[in-house]
């Protein structure tokens, strides 16, 4: 049997296993509290691995990996910037979102300030930056087919993503935020099994010896002790200043965007108080922690045991070093079969997790359209839970469908700096909005709007005139050139204009409310009045 | 009077008592520092690998160098700073969030 159709038979099960979990979770999500936020039933261990599930990408399971097995050391620093983005959750984001707020991000913001121009804002926001990583997830699932399962047609791609759509669409509409969270924590659990056999057995090959391995990675790129510093990919020393700003710019966008990321966001509002948000979170930390020193073994083992040559002719982003390791790695130590039966699971792990995240994105992005476009600023708050519901149902069907059409479209199209631009929006517009909203007395609706669209657009227009929409070889379009800013990563820019438009908007405006103040204030901090979980 | 602004005034009267003001302070006495702490620190393991190279690429013993050393600090003050926190809420905020909750809600309820 070859593993292409291994993979297949794999994936089905996860598939089929996944579908039945999704049905049976259907038979309880009543009302809107169910679809939204699962009940707020969860566990705080249940969602910390579903937090794992719905952060731990494809991007960055097999991005990283391919970073680090084609450059080395540099793939490692956006680990790093992934991970340490959580504290920012954890100490100023988590536990006072699930005591304010109720589905969305923009609950919290709304709070205090004239609903309907905050909650526009919050959900033009929570939709672009949804949009983004949606695309460059859809586009990945299509190119990753290709290099696992062997198809190469560009219909063999399009059917793909079709079904990779047609699947998030099902997760989302029947199971809601009940399902979707058991699809993340079953790919979760699943991740971190494969990623830490893949692990073991790569680290056993060299007798457990780290420093062993590294000195084989290091010889085998051909670029000797450099491959192990930084250096190689970001600001590399030809790229002059530039190119060492625009590493900070980076280091930025990851650590701050996280926080501001809506479907991270609404996480916390699946378990039943904020003590049992912090503990998601913890639980968090400790498995994406963990899944990034994995991957740090995975892309040096992949430099070492497959090397950079075999990787690049597979594919130019390395995005397949980590199956290729496994498929050596099981040659190397069980043989033809073994090699074989390991290549099969981790591809068949890395559909699980394309699949997991992008029902997730469509998840936050139709909550946002149903409670906050359509239920409080087209109908100023009077609908009923079940046409909510069935709103939201509809607009993760449209949001699918949208994504399937601009996924096909953008087949083969260099998207990969989508993900880095959904966390430098993210970064410049929700997490200042959110933050002031928390903490700052002064803080109204004025400051709310300027810092989500100052962040937004500031964002958007410094990507559109950078290197990597015109005017480079590996632009989106390579032909143009309009590209005026230096920086392929806008966040050193747009995180500060975000802030400034927050505090800017906020002092020109008179409004303020003290008994509001009060009220986000108490309730943040002591969970007084914070939405209940479901009683049955 | 109206409900909603009754229940703001029982806001204001929470969010001036001593009791609420200690757990704000406490609160932010600690998560703040501590926020501008690791993110000075993760800037500064930014601005090393963009331009300390040399030290970053020095070699501590077999293959590891600074850069490695310098990066898995990052994790292990990451899951430090985490735990940290928990112990701390758990003592210090969780108590007095506890008393301000049950007062409100004995009352009202």
């Amino acid at each position: 049997m070859s593993h292409q159709t291994l993979s297949t038979i794999l994936f089905l099960l996860f598939v089929a296993g996944t579908l039945g979990i999704t049905f049976w979770a259907s038979r309880n999500t009543k009302d809107a509290t169910d679809y939204y936020a699962g009940g707020r039933s969860f566990s705080g261990v249940q969602n910390g691995l579903a937090i794992g599930g719905d952060y731990m990408s494809a991007a960055s399971f097999l991005g990283i990996a391919g970073i680090i097995a084609l450059s080395g050391y540099d793939g490692f620093l956006y680990s790093i910037g992934f991970l340490v983005a959580w504290l920012v959750a954890l100490l100023l984001v988590a536990e006072l979102m699930r005591n304010s707020g109720k589905f969305t991000m923009a609950d919290v913001l709304a709070f205090r300030m004239s609903p309907r121009p905050v909650r526009t804002a919050a959900g033009v926001s929570t939709i672009t930056v949804s949009i983004f990583y949606l695309l460059a997830q859809m586009v990945g699932a299509g190119a990753l087919v290709g290099l696992l399962l062997g198809v190469t047609s560009p219909t063999g791609k399009a059917l793909t993503i079709v079904g990779v759509g047609v699947l998030m669409i099902v997760y989302v509409v029947v199971g809601g935020m009940k399902g979707t969270t058991w699809v993340q924590i079953v790919k979760a659990v699943l991740l971190m099994g494969g990623a830490t056999l893949v692990t073991l057995l790569v680290l056993g090959h060299y007798g457990f010896n780290l420093s062993g391995l590294l000195g084989e990675a290091a010889t085998q790129s051909g670029k000797g002790a450099a491959f192990l510093e930084p250096g190689l990919k970001y600001g590399t020393e030809a790229q002059g200043l530039a190119g060492k700003i625009d590493l900070i710019s980076l280091g930025l966008a990851l650590v701050l965007g996280t926080a501001g990321l809506p479907h991270i966001l609404i996480r916390f509002y699946t378990v039943p108080t904020a003590k049992e948000a912090r503990k998601s979170v913890m639980w968090g930390i400790g498995i994406i922690g963990t899944f990034y020193l994995l991957t740090l073994v995975l892309g040096f083992g992949a430099a070492a045991l497959v090397g950079g040559e075999a990787i690049l002719a597979q594919d130019k982003a390395g995005n397949t070093a980590a199956p290729m390791l496994a498929e050596a790695i099981g040659q190397a130590i069980f043989g033809e079969v073994g090699g074989t039966i390991l290549l099969a699971v981790i591809a068949a792990v890395a559909f699980a997790t394309i699949l997991a995240v992008v029902a997730g994105l469509t998840l936050a992005s139709s909550s946002s359209f149903a409670h906050d476009l359509y239920a409080h600023v087209f109908k100023r708050g009077n609908v009923t839970d079940k046409e909510e519901v069935l709103v939201a149902r509809i607009s993760a069907f449209v949001i699918g469908a949208v994504s399937i059409g601009l996924g096909i479209l953008a087949q083969g199209q260099n998207v990969a700096f989508l993900v880095a631009l959904a966390f430098a929006v993210a970064a410049s517009g929700n997490l200042p909005a959110i933050l002031y909203s928390l903490f700052w007395k002064r803080f109204n609706t004025a400051g709310a709007v300027s810092a989500i669209y100052g962040g937004l657009v500031s964002a958007l227009i410094l990507v559109v005139f950078s290197p990597v929409v015109s005017g480079s070889a590996t632009a989106l379009f390579p032909d143009a050139n309009f590209a005026w800013f230096p920086l392929s990563n806008p966040g050193i820019v747009s995180i500060p204009i975000g802030f400034l438009a927050g505090f800017v908007g906020a002092r020109l405006s008179k409004e303020y409310n003290a008994d509001k103040y009060a009220e986000i204030e108490v309730r943040s901090l002591t969970g007084i009045g914070a939405e209940k979980a479901s009683s049955h | 009077m109206t409900a909603r602004q009754h229940d703001a005034s029982v806001y204001e009267e929470i969010q001036a008592s001593d009791q609420f003001r200690e757990l704000k302070r406490r609160f932010r006495a600690w998560a703040f520092p501590m926020t501008a702490a690791f993110l000075a620190w993760y800037l500064l393991y930014v601005v090393l690998s963009g331009w300390a190279r040399d030290f970053m690429g020095a070699k501590v013993f077999g293959n590891i160098n600074v850069a490695l050393i310098f990066g898995l600090l990052q994790f292990v003050s990451t899951f430090g700073i985490a735990w940290a926190y928990s112990r701390f809420a758990e003592k210090k905020l969780d108590p007095l969030a506890d008393a301000i909750r049950h007062g409100v809600e004995g009352k009202t309820e």
